[in-house]
């Protein structure tokens, strides 16, 4: 399996959607096939217009409030003596995560179909708020599915999602998680998708959901790399540090750092220790649409996770990263409930300016390990992807407090 | 390829009635129940289609889920529902049977492995709810090789041309979809319009028997009775759990309200 050059990450799939021949595809009931090929369409169309490029530019720039800034977090690299930390602070964002980015993108593509009514999952309840604003700001009719256990350990979020006009839907079934959200999101698809606009919460699903996800992520390392050359003057050698859940910040914290040789730059994606598929070697299984690694029991039935972080707490992974982990592009690693912690009690004790959530606070537990065994000159960037309010009253059971 | 399936058509047609299609979830609410009730409802039922469950389903409404949930819940996995398939096949009233579910468990136990098995134990048709053509070339070959009918979906979404391919594909049955839905919600079309759909399926390919299911129950099964066959799913799960909630027997239950259908199809 091998990244053909040149082509990016999202286009990296054959004919039926397929990322290395086995990874992703459109496991999708025959009803909605015909929404799903107008879809992708529309998609390809869009990309390359003008106008709508735009557009998209436009509402990134003023609606989701421009560049999200990259600095270097001092303290911590003096503290761990070792290789420089920055951080890619991408919750600073308008929306406090980089779930703003497909999430407008989304509502700009309903828009462009000239569907009326948009529906989406959230796990953490960062998609969920996300796309509650977008739709309101576009004028769109929105339903969030959550999980019940997710709607009352992630309140701020769903409070922030009503007041936005978005109707929850609660869902119950399973294990009341992001999974059982997708599913029931999904249900509701085909039940509707003649007047619909499915808008897939991460980085997966058929193929052309996961596409437009990461696709609009990629922002993230667009403006990286331009920073970078600001900063640097070169794009410096460096390891790329994110959090994977269902993967849509790694996959656009990474995209355009992909053709590089590993030695340049090397990406680490950081898996939340039971939600593991791809740190755990898990078997290829088809779920929510596409092929891809995900925990599953001996009869083949999907396995129910446990995660602290809601935005986590998922059996699966994108087939993009499955494909990056099987081409050897990235390696995946995992961080336990008390490694992440542990790791958002350092950072926050030692940069104030810092909040990261419950899922990157994973990703800094394996800075946090690595950083001391490098050189100085080595750089270490992490995605700051989500802001910690939402975690806050579990923050604080857990640690005892709540940093100011 | 002849199977039990062609003749329960072939009988059908000479008699000039459409045929019953029952749905019900393999082990719901339990292994010995699901048998039993299976082997009840074949006094008036013409083939019996049998849901193999799975956890993460995205197409089917609630009351199938609840059915599937019972199922897994007590531990139902593919080696069981081959076992008791064999065993329904034993009965001496059994009818045709069609497997249906989701990929994942087909794709889990093994493709090959999986027709292999279903032959073994008498399967008679197959259908695969998230593997839609042309996706489905392989098992469908597969299938054919082995007897076992593999039946294709057509949507009211799907495209002329598509379902053109789709028909030149397909074994001796399709699978019309009457709405855009996931099963079991309340029929959001006329009766008219999905007759309309199925005259336009019949005329690609007259020969195909072409059955309707999603939506149908008691209520409006006898507006449709011009199609070959008709396929009653969520009713029927439904009709499950209320028993189990009044403490009645599904057993007893089943046979009635089948036998009921059975009449209002006449």
């Amino acid at each position: 399996m091998k990244i053909r050059k040149g082509i990016p990450l999202i286009d990296q799939h054959d004919k039926n959607g397929f990322y290395g021949g086995k990874f992703g595809g459109n496991f999708i009931a025959e009803t909605a096939i015909k929404p799903i090929q107008d879809l992708s369409k529309l998609f390809e169309k869009l990309r390359k217009d003008k106008k709508f490029l735009k557009l998209k530019d436009y509402y990134f720039k003023n609606y989701l409030k421009g560049e999200t800034p990259l600095f270097k977090l001092e303290n911590l690299t003096d503290h761990l003596g070792g290789a420089q930390i920055w951080c890619k602070d991408v919750s600073a964002i308008h929306g406090d995560a980089h779930k703003a980015y497909h999430a407008t993108v989304n509502a700009l593509i309903c828009k462009a179909a000239g569907k009326k009514y948009i529906v989406g999952d959230t796990g953490a309840g960062m998609f969920g708020k996300n796309l509650a604003m977008a739709a309101r700001e576009l004028k769109l009719k929105c339903k969030i599915f959550m999980g019940t256990k997710d709607i009352k350990r992630q309140a701020p979020n769903v409070k922030f999602m009503r007041e936005a006009g978005a109707e929850i839907i609660p869902v119950s079934s399973g294990s009341a998680t992001l999974v059982d959200a997708v599913s029931e999101c999904m249900r509701y698809y085909v039940s509707n998708c003649d007047t619909t606009h499915l808008a897939v919460g991460s980085a997966i699903g058929a193929n052309v959901f996961l596409k437009i996800c990461a696709y609009s992520t990629a922002q993230i390392s667009r403006e990286l790399k331009k920073q970078l050359l600001e900063e640097f003057g070169e794009i410096p050698k460096m390891k790329l540090v994110n959090v994977i859940g269902g993967g849509s910040s790694a996959a656009g914290f990474w995209s355009e750092f992909i053709h590089y040789p590993k030695k340049h730059i090397e990406l680490i994606g950081v898996e939340a220790k039971y939600c593991a598929p791809l740190t755990t070697n898990a078997k290829l299984a088809i779920l929510h649409g596409a092929a891809q690694y995900c925990l599953t029991d001996k009869n083949g039935q999907i396995k129910e996770t446990h995660s602290i972080s809601a935005g986590l707490d998922y059996p699966g992974v994108s087939p993009l990263h499955c494909f990056l982990k099987d081409t050897g592009r990235a390696r995946y690693c995992s961080a336990s409930d008390e490694q992440a912690l542990a790791a958002f009690k350092l950072v926050t004790q030692l940069e104030p300016s810092v909040k990261p959530s419950l899922e990157p606070s994973h990703c800094l537990h394996e800075v946090i390990r690595l950083a001391p065994k490098l050189n100085e000159d080595e750089i270490i960037i992490y995605n700051n992807c989500g802001h910690a309010y939402k975690d806050r009253k579990i923050i604080q059971e857990k640690i005892g407090y709540y940093p100011t | 390829m002849r199977n039990a399936i062609d003749l329960a058509f072939q009988k059908g047609r000479v008699e000039k009635k459409p045929l019953l299609i029952s749905y019900t979830v393999c082990g719901d609410p339990n292994k010995k129940k699901s048998l039993e009730i299976l082997k009840s409802i074949s006094e008036y039922v013409n083939i019996v289609e049998w849901g193999f469950a799975h956890n993460c389903p995205t197409a089917d409404g609630p009351d199938i889920q609840n059915s599937s949930y019972r199922a897994i819940k007590n531990g139902v996995n593919l080696k069981d529902t081959f076992k008791l398939v064999k065993d329904y096949k034993k009965y001496k009233n059994s009818k045709p049977l069609i497997l249906m579910g989701y990929y994942q468990m087909i794709f889990h136990y093994g493709e090959k492995r999986f027709v292999k098995k279903c032959k073994e134990v008498g399967v008679d048709g197959l259908i695969v709810v998230d593997l839609p053509w042309p996706n489905n070339k392989d098992i469908a070959k597969l299938c054919k090789k082995n007897s076992i009918c593999f039946i294709q979906l057509v949507a009211p979404t799907t495209t002329k041309k598509r379902m053109k391919m789709i028909i030149k594909d397909s074994h001796q049955i399709l699978y019309q979809i009457s709405m855009i839905s996931t099963t079991g919600k309340k029929l959001k079309v006329s009766s008219k319009e999905i007759i309309k759909n199925n005259k336009i399926i019949k005329r690609i390919n007259p020969k195909k028997n072409v059955v309707v299911g999603f939506g149908i129950n008691k209520k409006n099964i006898s507006s449709l009775k011009k199609c070959d066959g008709l396929v009653v799913g969520s009713a029927i799960c439904k009709e499950i759990s209320t028993s189990l909630k009044n403490r009645q027997n599904p057993v007893k239950k089943l046979n009635k309200m089948v036998k009921e259908l059975k009449r209002k199809m006449s």
